[in-house]
Protein backbone atom coordinates (compact mmCIF):
# COMPACT_ATOMS: atom_id res chain seq x y z
CA UNK A 1 0.00 0.00 0.00
CA UNK A 2 1.24 3.73 -0.92
CA UNK A 3 -0.76 6.19 1.55
CA UNK A 4 0.20 9.66 1.77
CA UNK A 5 -0.83 12.04 4.37
CA UNK A 6 -1.45 15.86 3.92
CA UNK A 7 0.70 15.94 1.52
CA UNK A 8 1.38 19.92 -0.18
CA UNK A 9 3.85 21.35 -3.19
CA UNK A 10 3.71 24.89 -3.50
CA UNK A 11 5.46 26.13 -6.52
CA UNK A 12 6.41 30.18 -5.95
CA UNK A 13 3.75 31.20 -8.06
CA UNK A 14 1.36 28.13 -7.82
CA UNK A 15 -0.17 25.82 -5.35
CA UNK A 16 0.17 22.43 -6.95
CA UNK A 17 -0.92 20.09 -4.26
CA UNK A 18 -2.55 20.78 -0.87
CA UNK A 19 -3.21 18.51 2.06
CA UNK A 20 -3.65 15.51 -0.41
CA UNK A 21 -4.55 12.55 1.90
CA UNK A 22 -4.75 9.07 -0.45
CA UNK A 23 -4.30 5.31 -0.11
CA UNK A 24 -3.18 3.53 -3.45
CA UNK A 25 -4.15 -0.05 -2.61
CA UNK A 26 -1.32 -3.03 -3.19
CA UNK A 27 -2.72 -5.12 -6.19
CA UNK A 28 -4.89 -2.39 -6.97
CA UNK A 29 -5.08 0.01 -10.39
CA UNK A 30 -5.72 3.65 -9.60
CA UNK A 31 -6.40 5.85 -12.37
CA UNK A 32 -5.43 9.56 -11.42
CA UNK A 33 -7.62 12.00 -13.68
CA UNK A 34 -8.51 15.63 -13.61
CA UNK A 35 -7.79 18.91 -16.09
CA UNK A 36 -4.33 20.01 -17.23
CA UNK A 37 -2.89 21.76 -14.66
CA UNK A 38 -4.62 20.28 -11.89
CA UNK A 39 -1.35 18.48 -10.25
CA UNK A 40 -1.57 14.82 -11.19
CA UNK A 41 2.07 14.42 -12.23
CA UNK A 42 3.31 16.08 -9.79
CA UNK A 43 1.24 13.98 -7.39
CA UNK A 44 2.39 10.56 -8.98
CA UNK A 45 6.18 12.52 -9.43
CA UNK A 46 5.81 12.63 -5.61
CA UNK A 47 5.44 9.32 -5.22
CA UNK A 48 8.91 8.11 -5.82
CA UNK A 49 9.96 11.54 -4.81
CA UNK A 50 11.26 12.65 -8.20
CA UNK A 51 9.19 15.93 -7.15
CA UNK A 52 10.21 16.75 -3.50
CA UNK A 53 6.41 17.77 -1.51
CA UNK A 54 7.25 20.77 1.40
CA UNK A 55 5.43 18.60 3.45
CA UNK A 56 3.05 15.26 4.05
CA UNK A 57 4.48 12.07 5.06
CA UNK A 58 4.68 9.56 2.06
CA UNK A 59 4.77 5.67 3.26
CA UNK A 60 5.38 2.68 0.92
CA UNK A 61 4.59 -0.47 2.76
CA UNK A 62 6.61 -0.90 6.27
CA UNK A 63 8.75 2.63 5.42
CA UNK A 64 7.33 5.78 6.78
CA UNK A 65 8.87 9.34 5.58
CA UNK A 66 8.46 12.43 6.84
CA UNK A 67 8.74 14.66 3.82
CA UNK A 68 9.51 17.83 5.36
CA UNK A 69 12.70 16.59 6.39
CA UNK A 70 15.81 15.82 4.25
CA UNK A 71 15.97 12.56 3.03
CA UNK A 72 18.78 10.17 3.40
CA UNK A 73 19.67 8.50 -0.30
CA UNK A 74 19.26 5.61 1.60
CA UNK A 75 15.46 6.29 2.09
CA UNK A 76 15.39 7.97 -1.17
CA UNK A 77 16.83 4.55 -3.03
CA UNK A 78 14.40 2.18 -1.07
CA UNK A 79 10.86 4.24 -2.21
CA UNK A 80 12.30 4.02 -5.69
CA UNK A 81 12.49 0.24 -5.19
CA UNK A 82 9.70 -0.05 -4.75
CA UNK A 83 8.23 2.12 -7.62
CA UNK A 84 8.65 2.41 -10.71
CA UNK A 85 7.70 5.55 -13.24
CA UNK A 86 6.84 5.34 -16.71
CA UNK A 87 7.07 8.59 -18.67
CA UNK A 88 4.92 10.79 -20.66
CA UNK A 89 7.65 11.77 -23.17
CA UNK A 90 10.60 9.68 -24.88
CA UNK A 91 12.78 8.58 -21.60
CA UNK A 92 14.46 5.36 -22.92
CA UNK A 93 18.38 5.92 -22.65
CA UNK A 94 19.05 6.41 -26.68
CA UNK A 95 22.59 5.19 -26.76
CA UNK A 96 21.65 1.59 -25.49
CA UNK A 97 19.80 -0.75 -27.35
CA UNK A 98 16.21 -2.34 -26.16
CA UNK A 99 18.21 -5.00 -24.45
CA UNK A 100 20.49 -2.35 -22.56
CA UNK A 101 17.88 -0.53 -21.74
CA UNK A 102 16.07 -3.35 -19.72
CA UNK A 103 19.25 -4.75 -17.88
CA UNK A 104 20.80 -1.33 -17.04
CA UNK A 105 19.04 -0.83 -14.05
CA UNK A 106 18.89 -4.39 -12.44
CA UNK A 107 22.68 -4.51 -13.36
CA UNK A 108 23.98 -1.22 -12.28
CA UNK A 109 21.34 -0.69 -9.10
CA UNK A 110 20.31 -4.10 -7.86
CA UNK A 111 23.43 -5.55 -8.80
CA UNK A 112 22.85 -8.55 -10.86
CA UNK A 113 25.02 -10.70 -13.05
CA UNK A 114 24.84 -9.79 -16.75
CA UNK A 115 23.26 -13.02 -17.32
CA UNK A 116 20.64 -13.18 -14.92
CA UNK A 117 19.76 -9.69 -15.84
CA UNK A 118 20.09 -10.56 -19.64
CA UNK A 119 18.09 -13.79 -19.14
CA UNK A 120 15.14 -12.15 -17.15
CA UNK A 121 15.05 -9.01 -19.56
CA UNK A 122 14.20 -11.60 -22.76
CA UNK A 123 12.01 -13.34 -20.91
CA UNK A 124 9.78 -10.22 -20.27
CA UNK A 125 10.41 -8.97 -23.99
CA UNK A 126 9.07 -12.82 -25.42
CA UNK A 127 6.13 -12.57 -22.69
CA UNK A 128 5.15 -9.23 -24.31
CA UNK A 129 6.26 -10.48 -28.17
CA UNK A 130 8.90 -8.01 -28.57
CA UNK A 131 11.95 -10.49 -28.90
CA UNK A 132 12.82 -9.32 -32.19
CA UNK A 133 13.19 -5.78 -31.09
CA UNK A 134 16.10 -6.64 -28.52
CA UNK A 135 18.94 -5.48 -30.39
CA UNK A 136 17.58 -2.30 -31.96
CA UNK A 137 18.25 1.48 -30.75
CA UNK A 138 15.82 3.60 -29.30
CA UNK A 139 15.67 5.63 -32.65
CA UNK A 140 14.81 2.66 -34.68
CA UNK A 141 11.31 2.09 -32.73
CA UNK A 142 7.83 3.29 -33.08
CA UNK A 143 6.16 5.78 -30.62
CA UNK A 144 4.62 3.09 -29.62
CA UNK A 145 7.21 0.49 -29.65
CA UNK A 146 9.21 2.89 -27.57
CA UNK A 147 6.49 3.35 -25.07
CA UNK A 148 5.87 -0.17 -24.33
CA UNK A 149 9.64 -0.72 -23.95
CA UNK A 150 9.81 1.29 -21.24
CA UNK A 151 7.02 -0.15 -19.74
CA UNK A 152 9.13 -3.15 -19.54
CA UNK A 153 11.73 -1.39 -18.19
CA UNK A 154 10.30 -0.39 -15.48
CA UNK A 155 8.72 -3.59 -15.01
CA UNK A 156 12.45 -4.87 -15.23
CA UNK A 157 13.44 -4.24 -12.40
CA UNK A 158 10.23 -6.19 -10.23
CA UNK A 159 8.68 -3.43 -8.98
CA UNK A 160 5.86 -3.38 -6.40
CA UNK A 161 4.13 -0.61 -8.08
CA UNK A 162 4.23 0.69 -11.46
CA UNK A 163 3.57 4.58 -11.75
CA UNK A 164 2.77 5.57 -15.34
CA UNK A 165 2.27 9.26 -16.42
CA UNK A 166 0.25 9.93 -19.08
CA UNK A 167 1.75 6.69 -21.29
CA UNK A 168 -0.07 6.99 -24.33
CA UNK A 169 -0.79 11.22 -24.64
CA UNK A 170 1.75 11.38 -27.20
CA UNK A 171 0.91 8.49 -29.61
CA UNK A 172 -1.67 8.12 -32.26
CA UNK A 173 -5.01 6.37 -31.63
CA UNK A 174 -3.43 3.13 -33.04
CA UNK A 175 -0.17 2.54 -31.15
CA UNK A 176 -2.23 3.90 -27.85
CA UNK A 177 -4.63 0.68 -28.14
CA UNK A 178 -1.19 -1.22 -28.10
CA UNK A 179 0.15 0.03 -25.37
CA UNK A 180 -3.05 0.35 -23.20
CA UNK A 181 -3.21 -3.65 -23.94
CA UNK A 182 -0.41 -3.92 -22.42
CA UNK A 183 -1.57 -2.61 -19.60
CA UNK A 184 -4.92 -4.02 -18.98
CA UNK A 185 -2.98 -7.30 -19.35
CA UNK A 186 -0.65 -5.82 -16.54
CA UNK A 187 -3.50 -4.82 -14.67
CA UNK A 188 -4.91 -7.94 -14.46
CA UNK A 189 -1.59 -9.70 -12.82
CA UNK A 190 0.31 -9.02 -9.51
CA UNK A 191 1.74 -5.11 -10.60
CA UNK A 192 0.12 -2.32 -8.56
CA UNK A 193 -0.20 0.66 -10.77
CA UNK A 194 -0.90 4.03 -10.66
CA UNK A 195 -1.58 5.52 -14.17
CA UNK A 196 -2.30 9.40 -14.52
CA UNK A 197 -5.02 8.77 -17.73
CA UNK A 198 -6.86 10.97 -19.90
CA UNK A 199 -8.50 7.90 -21.21
CA UNK A 200 -11.44 8.11 -19.83
CA UNK A 201 -12.77 4.57 -21.43
CA UNK A 202 -9.36 2.98 -20.27
CA UNK A 203 -9.73 3.95 -16.69
CA UNK A 204 -13.54 3.14 -16.59
CA UNK A 205 -12.40 -0.55 -18.08
CA UNK A 206 -9.11 -0.76 -16.05
CA UNK A 207 -9.00 0.79 -12.53
CA UNK A 208 -10.24 -0.38 -9.83
CA UNK A 209 -10.35 3.15 -7.98
CA UNK A 210 -10.40 6.64 -9.36
CA UNK A 211 -8.61 9.49 -8.10
CA UNK A 212 -10.26 12.96 -9.22
CA UNK A 213 -7.45 15.99 -9.00
CA UNK A 214 -9.07 19.45 -9.38
CA UNK A 215 -7.17 22.61 -9.03
CA UNK A 216 -4.21 20.94 -6.52
CA UNK A 217 -6.77 19.04 -4.72
CA UNK A 218 -8.64 15.85 -4.33
CA UNK A 219 -11.99 16.30 -6.19
CA UNK A 220 -12.81 12.15 -5.59
CA UNK A 221 -11.02 9.10 -4.54
CA UNK A 222 -12.84 5.89 -4.55
CA UNK A 223 -14.37 2.52 -6.31
CA UNK A 224 -14.80 3.48 -10.64
CA UNK A 225 -18.20 3.16 -10.91
CA UNK A 226 -19.08 5.66 -8.12
CA UNK A 227 -16.88 8.31 -9.78
CA UNK A 228 -18.29 7.64 -13.65
CA UNK A 229 -21.41 7.66 -11.98
CA UNK A 230 -21.40 10.53 -10.22
CA UNK A 231 -24.01 13.27 -9.33
CA UNK A 232 -21.49 15.58 -8.19
CA UNK A 233 -21.34 18.80 -10.14
CA UNK A 234 -17.64 19.21 -10.52
CA UNK A 235 -16.85 15.95 -11.60
CA UNK A 236 -19.80 15.65 -14.20
CA UNK A 237 -18.64 18.94 -15.84
CA UNK A 238 -15.08 17.18 -16.34
CA UNK A 239 -16.29 14.03 -17.96
CA UNK A 240 -18.48 15.76 -19.62
CA UNK A 241 -15.53 18.11 -21.08
CA UNK A 242 -13.99 14.99 -21.56
CA UNK A 243 -16.31 13.66 -24.27
CA UNK A 244 -17.79 15.58 -26.99
CA UNK B 1 60.70 20.62 -59.47
CA UNK B 2 63.45 18.07 -59.12
CA UNK B 3 65.06 20.70 -56.72
CA UNK B 4 61.69 20.75 -54.86
CA UNK B 5 62.13 16.72 -54.97
CA UNK B 6 65.50 17.03 -53.78
CA UNK B 7 64.72 18.87 -50.76
CA UNK B 8 61.86 17.10 -49.76
CA UNK B 9 64.20 13.68 -50.00
CA UNK B 10 67.00 15.74 -48.13
CA UNK B 11 64.64 17.24 -45.53
CA UNK B 12 61.57 15.62 -44.65
CA UNK B 13 63.08 12.77 -42.32
CA UNK B 14 64.32 14.95 -39.96
CA UNK B 15 61.24 16.81 -39.96
CA UNK B 16 59.30 13.66 -39.91
CA UNK B 17 61.48 12.97 -36.80
CA UNK B 18 61.27 16.29 -35.10
CA UNK B 19 57.43 16.31 -35.67
CA UNK B 20 57.40 13.06 -33.84
CA UNK B 21 59.61 13.94 -30.88
CA UNK B 22 58.36 17.65 -30.50
CA UNK B 23 55.31 18.30 -32.48
CA UNK B 24 53.45 15.20 -31.35
CA UNK B 25 53.89 14.68 -27.59
CA UNK B 26 53.43 18.37 -27.37
CA UNK B 27 49.64 18.24 -28.71
CA UNK B 28 48.97 14.89 -27.36
CA UNK B 29 50.29 15.69 -23.54
CA UNK B 30 48.81 19.38 -23.99
CA UNK B 31 45.07 17.91 -25.02
CA UNK B 32 45.15 15.44 -22.48
CA UNK B 33 45.85 17.63 -19.75
CA UNK B 34 43.39 19.94 -21.74
CA UNK B 35 40.61 17.25 -21.69
CA UNK B 36 40.84 16.92 -18.02
CA UNK B 37 40.86 20.79 -17.16
CA UNK B 38 38.01 20.82 -19.39
CA UNK B 39 35.90 18.24 -17.97
CA UNK B 40 36.67 19.29 -14.16
CA UNK B 41 35.66 23.26 -15.49
CA UNK B 42 32.40 21.75 -17.31
CA UNK B 43 31.17 19.61 -14.15
CA UNK B 44 32.29 22.44 -11.80
CA UNK B 45 29.57 24.95 -14.08
CA UNK B 46 26.91 22.62 -14.93
CA UNK B 47 26.50 21.38 -11.20
CA UNK B 48 23.78 22.40 -9.14
CA UNK B 49 24.18 24.44 -5.90
CA UNK B 50 23.82 21.91 -2.81
CA UNK B 51 20.88 22.47 0.08
CA UNK B 52 24.09 22.81 2.59
CA UNK B 53 25.06 26.57 3.07
CA UNK B 54 28.94 26.15 2.98
CA UNK B 55 28.64 23.67 0.23
CA UNK B 56 27.03 25.81 -1.90
CA UNK B 57 29.02 29.17 -1.04
CA UNK B 58 32.32 27.00 -1.65
CA UNK B 59 31.16 25.97 -4.97
CA UNK B 60 29.82 29.47 -6.12
CA UNK B 61 33.18 30.44 -5.58
CA UNK B 62 34.55 27.49 -7.23
CA UNK B 63 32.11 28.72 -10.09
CA UNK B 64 33.75 31.72 -10.23
CA UNK B 65 36.77 31.01 -10.58
CA UNK B 66 35.92 28.17 -13.49
CA UNK B 67 34.20 31.13 -15.27
CA UNK B 68 37.24 33.39 -15.06
CA UNK B 69 39.43 30.77 -16.17
CA UNK B 70 37.31 30.15 -19.35
CA UNK B 71 36.86 34.30 -19.98
CA UNK B 72 40.77 34.61 -19.65
CA UNK B 73 41.64 32.28 -21.96
CA UNK B 74 38.83 32.45 -24.71
CA UNK B 75 39.38 36.23 -24.23
CA UNK B 76 43.20 36.56 -24.99
CA UNK B 77 45.16 35.36 -27.98
CA UNK B 78 47.05 31.98 -27.52
CA UNK B 79 51.01 33.70 -28.55
CA UNK B 80 49.89 36.49 -25.67
CA UNK B 81 48.93 33.80 -23.16
CA UNK B 82 52.72 32.00 -23.84
CA UNK B 83 55.04 34.71 -23.72
CA UNK B 84 52.85 35.96 -20.15
CA UNK B 85 54.08 32.29 -19.13
CA UNK B 86 57.30 32.27 -20.97
CA UNK B 87 59.11 35.45 -20.62
CA UNK B 88 56.53 37.42 -18.22
CA UNK B 89 56.66 35.56 -15.23
CA UNK B 90 60.32 34.79 -14.87
CA UNK B 91 60.75 38.66 -15.35
CA UNK B 92 58.64 39.37 -12.47
CA UNK B 93 60.49 36.76 -10.45
CA UNK B 94 57.60 34.47 -10.51
CA UNK B 95 59.51 31.86 -11.38
CA UNK B 96 57.04 29.20 -11.86
CA UNK B 97 57.97 27.54 -14.90
CA UNK B 98 61.87 28.01 -16.37
CA UNK B 99 61.50 25.31 -18.52
CA UNK B 100 59.70 26.27 -22.67
CA UNK B 101 58.15 22.51 -22.40
CA UNK B 102 56.26 23.24 -19.63
CA UNK B 103 55.17 26.58 -20.05
CA UNK B 104 54.45 25.36 -23.68
CA UNK B 105 52.06 22.78 -22.31
CA UNK B 106 51.04 24.66 -19.41
CA UNK B 107 49.38 27.37 -21.93
CA UNK B 108 48.63 24.87 -24.46
CA UNK B 109 46.65 22.42 -22.14
CA UNK B 110 44.50 25.33 -20.06
CA UNK B 111 43.71 27.21 -23.43
CA UNK B 112 42.27 24.17 -25.18
CA UNK B 113 40.45 23.65 -21.72
CA UNK B 114 38.83 26.38 -22.00
CA UNK B 115 37.67 25.68 -25.15
CA UNK B 116 36.93 22.32 -24.80
CA UNK B 117 34.78 22.95 -21.36
CA UNK B 118 32.58 24.78 -23.55
CA UNK B 119 32.03 21.68 -25.61
CA UNK B 120 31.73 19.16 -23.00
CA UNK B 121 29.47 22.02 -21.14
CA UNK B 122 26.95 22.14 -24.14
CA UNK B 123 27.36 18.43 -24.45
CA UNK B 124 26.27 17.38 -21.26
CA UNK B 125 23.19 20.23 -21.23
CA UNK B 126 21.73 18.72 -24.17
CA UNK B 127 21.42 15.09 -22.87
CA UNK B 128 17.76 15.33 -22.43
CA UNK B 129 15.93 15.88 -18.83
CA UNK B 130 13.32 13.25 -18.99
CA UNK B 131 16.54 10.11 -19.40
CA UNK B 132 18.09 11.43 -16.14
CA UNK B 133 14.94 11.25 -14.32
CA UNK B 134 14.42 8.20 -15.86
CA UNK B 135 17.57 6.74 -14.82
CA UNK B 136 17.21 8.44 -10.89
CA UNK B 137 13.87 6.68 -10.89
CA UNK B 138 15.47 3.15 -11.56
CA UNK B 139 17.34 4.33 -8.17
CA UNK B 140 20.95 5.44 -9.39
CA UNK B 141 22.49 7.82 -7.49
CA UNK B 142 23.70 11.37 -9.07
CA UNK B 143 27.27 9.76 -9.46
CA UNK B 144 25.86 6.72 -11.56
CA UNK B 145 23.50 8.73 -13.64
CA UNK B 146 26.42 11.08 -15.02
CA UNK B 147 28.62 7.69 -15.25
CA UNK B 148 26.23 5.55 -17.18
CA UNK B 149 23.49 7.71 -19.22
CA UNK B 150 25.25 11.53 -19.20
CA UNK B 151 28.35 10.93 -20.05
CA UNK B 152 28.16 7.85 -22.97
CA UNK B 153 25.76 10.61 -24.49
CA UNK B 154 27.64 13.61 -24.14
CA UNK B 155 30.76 12.12 -24.76
CA UNK B 156 29.59 11.26 -28.18
CA UNK B 157 27.92 14.56 -28.92
CA UNK B 158 31.47 16.08 -28.15
CA UNK B 159 33.59 13.93 -30.53
CA UNK B 160 33.13 16.00 -33.65
CA UNK B 161 33.99 19.29 -32.35
CA UNK B 162 36.41 18.06 -29.76
CA UNK B 163 38.55 16.68 -32.74
CA UNK B 164 38.42 19.78 -34.44
CA UNK B 165 40.04 21.16 -31.01
CA UNK B 166 42.48 18.65 -31.54
CA UNK B 167 43.62 19.41 -34.93
CA UNK B 168 43.18 23.01 -34.01
CA UNK B 169 45.66 22.29 -31.07
CA UNK B 170 47.87 20.27 -33.52
CA UNK B 171 48.72 22.98 -35.71
CA UNK B 172 49.54 26.18 -32.80
CA UNK B 173 51.87 24.23 -31.58
CA UNK B 174 54.09 26.20 -33.56
CA UNK B 175 53.58 28.61 -32.00
CA UNK B 176 55.74 26.79 -29.22
CA UNK B 177 58.80 28.43 -31.74
CA UNK B 178 58.14 31.58 -30.01
CA UNK B 179 59.49 30.28 -27.13
CA UNK B 180 62.29 28.79 -27.86
CA UNK B 181 61.08 25.26 -28.59
CA UNK B 182 62.57 23.68 -31.86
CA UNK B 183 59.64 22.43 -33.18
CA UNK B 184 59.30 21.43 -37.14
CA UNK B 185 58.35 25.17 -37.99
CA UNK B 186 61.24 26.40 -35.79
CA UNK B 187 62.91 23.86 -37.16
CA UNK B 188 62.18 24.79 -41.16
CA UNK B 189 62.71 28.28 -40.74
CA UNK B 190 66.18 27.97 -39.34
CA UNK B 191 66.94 25.69 -42.35
CA UNK B 192 65.45 27.97 -44.92
CA UNK B 193 67.63 30.93 -42.93
CA UNK B 194 70.60 28.22 -43.99
CA UNK B 195 69.17 27.31 -47.80
CA UNK B 196 67.51 30.11 -48.59
CA UNK B 197 65.04 27.85 -49.77
CA UNK B 198 62.10 29.96 -48.36
CA UNK B 199 59.08 28.93 -50.32
CA UNK B 200 60.20 25.02 -50.74
CA UNK B 201 60.65 25.02 -47.01
CA UNK B 202 57.85 26.27 -45.87
CA UNK B 203 55.33 24.49 -48.24
CA UNK B 204 57.16 20.86 -47.02
CA UNK B 205 56.61 22.21 -43.23
CA UNK B 206 53.05 22.69 -44.26
CA UNK B 207 52.91 19.41 -45.95
CA UNK B 208 53.99 17.41 -42.57
CA UNK B 209 51.66 19.43 -40.43
CA UNK B 210 48.61 18.64 -43.41
CA UNK B 211 49.87 14.88 -43.15
CA UNK B 212 49.12 14.40 -39.00
CA UNK B 213 45.94 16.49 -39.51
CA UNK B 214 44.37 14.26 -42.14
CA UNK B 215 45.70 11.23 -40.17
CA UNK B 216 43.31 12.77 -37.21
CA UNK B 217 40.95 13.92 -39.76
CA UNK B 218 40.09 10.19 -40.70
CA UNK B 219 40.34 8.81 -37.24
CA UNK B 220 37.54 11.70 -36.59
CA UNK B 221 35.66 9.97 -39.32
CA UNK B 222 35.99 6.08 -37.81
CA UNK B 223 35.33 6.94 -34.45
CA UNK B 224 32.06 9.19 -35.22
CA UNK B 225 30.75 6.72 -37.77
CA UNK B 226 31.34 4.11 -34.75
CA UNK B 227 29.73 6.08 -31.79
CA UNK B 228 26.79 7.62 -34.32
CA UNK B 229 25.24 3.75 -34.52
CA UNK B 230 22.63 5.19 -31.92
CA UNK B 231 21.69 8.48 -33.51
CA UNK B 232 18.50 9.53 -34.68
N1 LIG C 1 8.68 23.58 -11.84
C1 LIG C 1 7.52 24.25 -11.70
N2 LIG C 1 7.49 25.56 -11.36
C2 LIG C 1 6.34 26.22 -11.22
N3 LIG C 1 5.14 25.69 -11.38
C3 LIG C 1 5.08 24.38 -11.72
C4 LIG C 1 6.26 23.60 -11.91
N4 LIG C 1 5.88 22.35 -12.25
C5 LIG C 1 4.54 22.36 -12.29
N5 LIG C 1 4.05 23.58 -11.97
C6 LIG C 1 2.63 23.96 -11.89
O1 LIG C 1 1.99 23.10 -10.98
C7 LIG C 1 0.69 22.78 -11.45
C8 LIG C 1 0.54 21.27 -11.49
O2 LIG C 1 1.37 20.74 -12.51
P1 LIG C 1 1.26 19.23 -12.99
O3 LIG C 1 2.32 19.01 -13.97
O4 LIG C 1 1.27 18.36 -11.79
O5 LIG C 1 -0.17 19.21 -13.67
P2 LIG C 1 -0.88 18.02 -14.44
O6 LIG C 1 -2.19 17.79 -13.77
O7 LIG C 1 0.01 16.86 -14.58
O8 LIG C 1 -1.16 18.68 -15.86
P3 LIG C 1 -1.18 17.97 -17.31
O9 LIG C 1 -2.45 17.21 -17.41
O10 LIG C 1 -1.18 19.15 -18.25
O11 LIG C 1 0.02 17.12 -17.42
C9 LIG C 1 0.55 23.42 -12.82
O12 LIG C 1 -0.25 24.59 -12.66
C10 LIG C 1 1.94 23.76 -13.21
O13 LIG C 1 1.95 24.93 -13.97
MG1 LIG D 1 1.04 15.96 -16.23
Amino acid sequence: MIQVKNLSKHYPDKVALEDINLTFPADHTTAIVGPSGSGKSTLLRSLNLLDRPDTGTLQIDQLILDLAKPLTNGQILQIRQKTAMVFQEKALFTHLTVLKNLTEGPIKVQKKSKEEAESSAKELLKQFNMTELANRYPYQLSGGQQQRVAILRALAMSPKYLLLDEPTSALDPELEAQVLRVLKELAKKEVSMVIVTHNMSFAEQVADQVVFIDDGHVGYAGPTDGFFHSNEKRIKQFLGAMSF
Amino acid sequence: MIDFFNLAVQYLPELFLTALKYTLPLTAISFFFGLIFASLTALVRVAKLPQNEWAAALLQIVKWIANAYVWFFRSTPLIVQLFIVFYGLPNAHIALFQSAWVSAITVFSLNTGAYASETIRASISSVPEVQKQAAESLGMTRAQVYLYVVLPQAARISIPPLSNSLIGLLKDTSLASVITIVEIFYLSQQIAAANYKVLSMYILVAMVYAFFTSILSIGQHYLEKYTSRFAQ
